[in-house]
């Protein structure tokens, strides 16, 4: 039997999770200690990145899981092993 | 005048006939040695035009070099080299052979100083890269090669057309910057575009490159692709719909990618993402926008080979390859989930990688610019790339649920090959200075400042925060998504069938006619032959010379008219 992955334990994804938390909100609260420049006005919204990246993401997934309804089919449409022949 | 030098293109070319000859340690050793000798060659030629010849009327020039096309020729040659270490024990004779020719093709076309050459080198590519498809062995990548040359063979007519019209219209072949504006250029320019993976034919891509061996996706993902992007930055440069073809490649493949179960599809997908924004910086045209596109094609190829070997040497272990059979193999392959993971970090563009440096030029040309709403689908771009490519990759392949597979790490060739081009991406991401000074203009840019490290991170870990939180969303499903490929591969052949129906039933009707048309004039001709009938009749000889002198009034009739 071989050794449990640190990875594996479930507390330990659990502190990874924190952890990551922690760090997505250094980066928002980091602003305003970094000379940003904003070049377009919107920029200038506390957080822009952050939230516009969250937003665009989630965007791009609801609308890739439409696409799916509408485009989706078994992936032996074509064939097994992706061939016509 | 054609003072003796070598052509590396044609090193690789030349080499790659004879490779069936040599065996084991010998074989390794030239694989390896070709590239670096064509990379020598290379560095040595001086700026020009080196080879020049008279064909037809027209001024070629085969073999001539500027800083972009050293640029583009090096990243070809170091492509060779690591795609050759990671497929030494690959065993397929053909395959690396193919991708010489294939290689050697696409840097003649980076060294050719007109039109004709890039023609041939062209279709040269067209050739080594389906056999490097075909090298893969399956019935998948044969019936997948033949509709990857029919698309080529497609785009390479159509620049042909181009091509021709152009040498009509000006009388010269020298291949430089064109614009849009008459058919012949036009042509020109969709010929390019088809091998970009351009819309509405993008689909070609996706469909072919997951079908080869481990190791043949890893070199076509490098060459034609960004051939194309070579001739486009050469020929039209501020061309500005090509923002809109590079911004609508750069969503398509982020939501195709997002689709789909295919490990190696996902990646197929992200290649057409990627060339979109060098398609888009090309579009900008300003210098930091060309430099741009110029730097990221570099770097992209670099880590987009690393990923697709990681993801090869995964296919090499376990023989699967969609996503839902596999997760956990961080297990038992660490360094390949490392390397994995940094090619995944890199063309995510992460700070302290090859992606940060290169990409975030684009990205600066359009704020530069001042074009707000592309700067906002760059941006959110570059947080797809993470979902789609940076996370999703890495995170099915190697994390996600445990497969309970626990396949070791490649052959010593394969690491060594997976870990160079980690070194490379890194590498760059923190000394990008060395890449910079090889792009075609001056570079005035600090990718470092607190601002853009900042908003990047930003941008990239809520992307990840968005990938997690919607990951029920992502869950894999053994689909695939229709594409342009559908018409090709379904549409058309229910047309052909429909034809061939129609064809058969007016060919019944009209075999029915004939028969009742035959058997009406063979009772006449049977009348005819009898005694007293038409054709044993006798007849004065006066009759015949009356009708001679018709025939021949007629035809002198007919010679004056005409």
């Amino acid at each position: 039997m071989e050794k449990t992955h640190w990875l594996d334990r479930p507390e330990n994804v659990k502190k990874l999770w924190r952890g990551f938390l922690a760090v997505l909100a250094l980066t928002v609260l980091a602003e305003p200690f970094v000379h940003l420049h904003p070049h377009f006005a919107v920029e200038s919204l506390f957080g822009f990145h952050a939230w516009y990246g969250f937003a665009a993401c989630a965007a791009m997934i609801v609308g890739a899981k439409a696409l799916g309804l509408a485009l989706k089919r078994p992936d032996t449409y074509y064939g097994k092993d992706g061939g016509d022949e | 005048m054609n003072e003796f030098v070598f052509h590396p293109g044609l090193i690789l070319v030349l080499g790659a006939f004879l490779l069936p000859f040599l065996k084991g340690g010998a074989r390794s050793a030239a694989i390896l040695a070709l590239p670096l000798v064509a990379l020598f060659c290379l560095w040595r030629l001086p700026e020009g035009t080196l080879w020049s010849a008279h064909w037809l009327g027209y001024e070629l020039a085969p073999l001539a070099v500027d800083r972009l096309s050293r640029l583009f020729a090096t990243i070809f040659l170091l492509m060779a080299l690591g795609g050759g270490l990671f497929a030494l024990g690959q065993r397929s004779r053909l395959e690396i052979p193919a991708a010489f020719v294939y290689a050697g093709a696409a840097v003649g076309v980076t060294l050719a100083g007109d039109l004709v050459t890039v023609f041939v080198f062209w279709e040269l590519m067209a050739v080594g890269s389906t056999l490097v498809l075909w090298a893969g062995g399956s019935a998948g990548a044969f019936a997948a090669s033949r509709r990857y040359v029919a698309i080529h063979l497609l785009g390479g007519v159509i620049l042909f057309a181009g091509i021709t019209g152009h040498l009509l219209d000006t009388g010269d072949a020298a291949f430089t910057r064109m614009a849009p504006d008459s058919v012949a250029h036009w042509l020109i320019l969709i010929g390019f575009l088809i091998n970009a993976g351009a819309p509405p034919l993008s689909a070609w891509l996706p469909d072919a490159y997951p079908e080869a061996s481990w190791s043949g996706s890893v070199f076509l993902s490098a060459f034609t692709t960004k051939t194309a992007v070579y001739v486009l930055l050469r020929g039209f440069p501020g061309t500005e719909f090509l923002i809109w073809i590079g911004l609508f490649m750069i969503f398509y493949g982020i939501v195709y990618a997002l689709l789909e179960n295919d490990m190696r599809r996902i990646l197929a997908y992200s290649i057409v993402n990627q060339v979109g924004f060098m398609i888009a910086g090309i579009g900008i045209g300003t210098e930091m926008a060309l430099n741009g596109a110029a730097a990221h094609a570099f770097s992209h190829i670099v880590y987009k080979a690393l990923l697709l070997m990681s993801a090869g040497a995964v296919l090499a272990a376990t023989g699967r390859r969609k996503c839902s059979e596999l997760g956990g193999l961080f297990h038992s392959m660490p360094i390949t989930t490392i390397c994995g993971t940094i090619g995944a970090l890199a063309i995510s563009s992460f700070p302290l990688t090859s992606g940060f440096i290169s990409k975030s030029m684009v990205t600066q040309a359009a704020i530069d610019g001042q074009l707000l709403w592309v700067w906002l689908a760059l941006a959110a771009a570059s947080a797809g790339v993470f979902l789609h490519a940076g996370i999703k990759f890495p995170w099915f392949v190697f994390f996600q649920k445990d497969s309970g597979l626990r396949p070791a790490d490649p052959p010593a060739s394969m690491r060594w090959a997976m870990i160079a081009f980690s070194f490379i991406c890194i590498g760059l991401g923190v000394w990008p200075e060395p890449l910079y000074a090889l792009l075609p203009y001056a570079v005035d840019y600090v990718p470092y400042t607190g601002a853009h490290v900042l908003t990047q991170l930003q941008l990239l870990l809520f992307s990840g925060l968005a990938f997690f939180v919607m990951l029920p969303w992502l869950k894999r499903t053994l689909t695939i998504t229709l594409d342009a490929d559908w018409l090709w591969r379904v549409a058309l052949d229910r047309l052909w069938n429909a034809c061939g129906r129609l064809l058969r039933r007016v060919g019944d009707g009209v075999g029915d006619a004939l028969r009742e048309i035959g058997a009406a004039a063979a009772g006449d001709i049977e009348r005819a032959r009898r005694p007293g009938g038409l054709l044993l009749r006798s007849r004065p000889t006066g009759a015949m010379a009356l009708w001679a002198m018709v025939l021949l009034f007629a035809y002198l009739l007919l010679y004056y008219l005409r």
